[in-house]
């Protein structure tokens, strides 16, 4: 009991190192960024920054669940391009929808999306890396189909459409705006309601959480349906922002979200994460990708850099657990 | 586990010889071919059926050390990634001055240690899945042949090279003899060796296998740069039918190759499958392809009847396995 105490102890203080360490390496590259360009820390640059990270740490809080988990969501840049298509040539053949509504058609195209992901991984048990890896290509496949394999232009869709990325609620950013209040309902819903605590404990051990009494299944379904709305959702305002739809949009942006998952410190493991650090990670990419350009690293060297941090966040992340647990059983033999 | 070592003794039966897998997609060949010679009437002849298989057998290379790495309950997503990598740097290296024979060899090595490198990731860090691995290794190798070629693509081979993606020995393709053969050993080695038994015990429980002292370790390793070796085999052949290459080639040859497997009846939880059934899968899949093309169904519509067949393959394995094991508990 004691050792456990003391376990948990010191690992909330390396997750408290973790995310220390990741804001001081944020500032660090922002300040080396700085050096280089004065452009990097304006207004203007820093509001861009965040309005291109917000639909990144939209999906990325969605990816952490399923991440906790012990699942994996491959499909989700295919689902984006589904619901973005379908609500964009919903609006540009009629003109006069509310925006509101159509953020609303993305969020359930999402969801079904979602749901049927869910449904295979907990009914029916395929790995959620084959299940979303077969998903992924239907959805994209249907994207191309829905879309008739053209694209949908700036100027099919209407103004009010457009205005959902652009316009600004009391001075910020609409996009910023929807991702801080989802960032809100997650700190909430994954730290203080019960359904929050029981997708940790599905993550952490499987087996207890079922003799325990809670219902794995239902947890998976909810778990890749909100990670489809979310989808849905950031389909719609990716539209939206970049005022066009195709089919291959979003091809391959799985693997960024993923990235910063792992870079804030979600284990793929299951059971470890916290949406705090996934934000940080998020910051992360949006700083390297908005950066990177304004010191002149040609953008095909971004993947490349993406993957290395990417990898050394990982050796790091098991190099600590494994210090952590050589000293508590160092400490037990005491 | 003991039900295992029982059905290895157990007298040959008729009956469970006709229930295998590979009967089925020997079937759904034969269904395959029937519809490819009623869409087209060139379709069934000899020279038509194997020239098919040269638009189809390149990715299909990696599936048989795929096969071996699912029956240990691994993945491996990065094969892909390896391909573009192996590729780009053989085209370099040739243009560079290298000699093309030269560019293979150090395009087989590139792509060997790219899956050493996987394995030997796994193999150090435990507790670190294929999954994440392989995933960082994916964007990992696919960045590093961007950061050389950035948006440039690289060709210009010497005439003898397209032999591979479109040479004939006699009137077989070569790259079909080429793939018969390591089809042969690959059945062999995983069928019949020892090395192959430990495979399947690794998946099996990898625990116990390596209490009775399995090297588990080594295996992995070995496997892993086997995936890396046959994915820059794929490499070669790719880069020879295409005469150049990009840092964007090979893009989702992994959902292929894994589709392939999966559909060859090889089962996610580990320690079940065999390389004979992934085998046919790659012939049902790609006749597949190509009778689609033939009939001019869009690209797209083929990833949605991929994806669909990996989810159904894998649905119906998974809901055999359910069968039997409440057959097994109600008796």
């Amino acid at each position: 009991m004691k050792d456990n105490i003391l376990q948990s102890l010191n690992l909330e203080k390396i997750a408290k190192f973790r995310e220390l360490g990741l804001l001081g390496f944020i500032i660090l590259l922002a300040i080396i960024i700085q050096l280089l360009n004065p452009a990097f820390l304006t207004f203007g640059n820093l509001r861009d920054l965040l309005t291109n990270t917000a639909i990144l740490s939209i999906l990325a809080l969605g990816m952490m669940l399923v991440l906790i988990t012990r699942g994996i969501d491959l499909s989700i840049g295919a689902t984006l391009a589904l619901s973005g298509m379908i609500t964009a040539l919903t609006v540009s053949a009629y003109g006069n929808l509310h925006p509101l509504l159509a953020i609303l058609l993305g969020i359930m195209v999402g969801i079904i999306c979602g749901v049927i992901l869910g449904l295979l991984v907990s009914k029916i048990g395929i790995l959620p890396i084959i299940a979303s890896l077969g998903l992924m290509n239907v959805f994209r496949g249907l994207t191309f189909w829905v879309g008739g394999g053209e694209w949908v232009s700036a100027y099919q869709m209407p103004p009010s459409f457009k205005s959902i990325a652009t316009s600004s609620f009391l001075g910020i950013n609409t996009l910023v705006l929807i991702a801080v209040v989802i960032f809100l309902l997650f700190y909430y819903f994954v730290n203080n309601t019960i359904t929050g605590r029981q997708i940790y404990a599905v993550g952490s051990n499987p087996d207890s959480a079922r003799v325990s009494g809670i219902n794995q299944t239902k947890i998976l379904i909810l778990v890749y349906t909100i990670m489809g709305g979310l989808s849905g959702l950031a389909g719609v305002l990716w539209v939206s922002k970049f005022a066009s739809a195709q089919g291959d949009t979003a091809t391959g942006y799985e693997l960024t979200v993923i990235a910063a998952c792992i870079l804030g410190g979600v284990s793929i493991a299951g059971g470890v994460g916290k949406v705090t650090g996934v934000l940080l990670g998020a910051i992360l990419l949006g700083v390297l990708s908005n950066g990177l350009p304004l010191i002149n690293v040609s953008p095909f060297w971004q993947m490349g850099i993406e993957g290395m941090i990417i990898l050394i966040a990982v050796l790091f992340n098991t190099n600590v657990k494994m210090l952590v647990e050589k000293n508590n059983l160092l400490r037990r033999e005491i | 586990m003991s039900t295992r070592t029982i059905n290895h003794i157990q007298d040959f039966s008729w009956k469970r010889f006709f229930l295998q897998w590979e009967w089925m997609l020997i079937l759904l060949i034969i269904a395959i071919f029937t519809m490819n010679s009623s869409l087209s009437p060139y379709f069934l002849n000899y020279i038509s059926i194997t020239d098919a298989t040269m638009t189809f057998l390149d990715k299909a290379f990696i599936v048989f050390p795929m096969v071996m790495i699912m029956i240990m309950r691994e993945i491996d997503i990065s094969v892909g990634s390896t391909v573009a990598l192996s590729s780009v740097v053989m085209a370099v290296a040739y243009n560079a001055g290298v000699p093309m024979v030269l560019a293979i060899m150090i395009c087989l090595l590139v792509g060997a240690l790219c899956g050493l490198f996987n394995g030997f990731l796994l193999v150090k860090y435990k507790e670190l899945s294929a999954v994440i691995v392989t995933l960082s290794t994916m964007i990992l190798y696919r960045g590093i042949a961007y950061m050389i070629l950035e948006n440039q693509s690289s060709g210009g081979f010497p005439m003898w090279f397209s032999f591979f993606g479109w040479g004939y020995v006699g009137t077989i393709p070569f790259i079909l003899i080429l793939f018969l053969l390591l089809a042969v050993i690959f059945v062999l080695v995983l069928q019949k060796t020892i090395f192959g038994r430990h495979i399947y015990a690794i998946g099996s429980n990898p625990i116990a296998s390596r209490f009775s002292g399995v090297k588990v370790d080594r295996v992995k390793l070995i496997v892993f740069t086997l995936a890396g070796l046959m994915a820059a085999i794929t490499a070669v052949f790719l880069t020879s039918r295409m005469g150049s290459t990009r840092p964007n080639v090979a893009n989702m040859y992994e959902l292929d190759v894994i589709a392939m497997v999966a559909l060859g009846g090889i089962s996610t939880a580990g320690g079940k499958g065999k390389m004979l059934g992934a085998i046919l899968a790659v012939f049902v899949i790609g006749y597949l392809q190509y009778g689609l093309g033939l009939i001019n169904v869009p690209a797209q519509s083929l990833l949605v009847i991929i994806g669909l067949l990996l989810i159904i393959s894998v649905t119906v394995t998974n809901l055999r396995m359910k069968g039997k094991l409440k057959k097994k508990t109600s008796n």
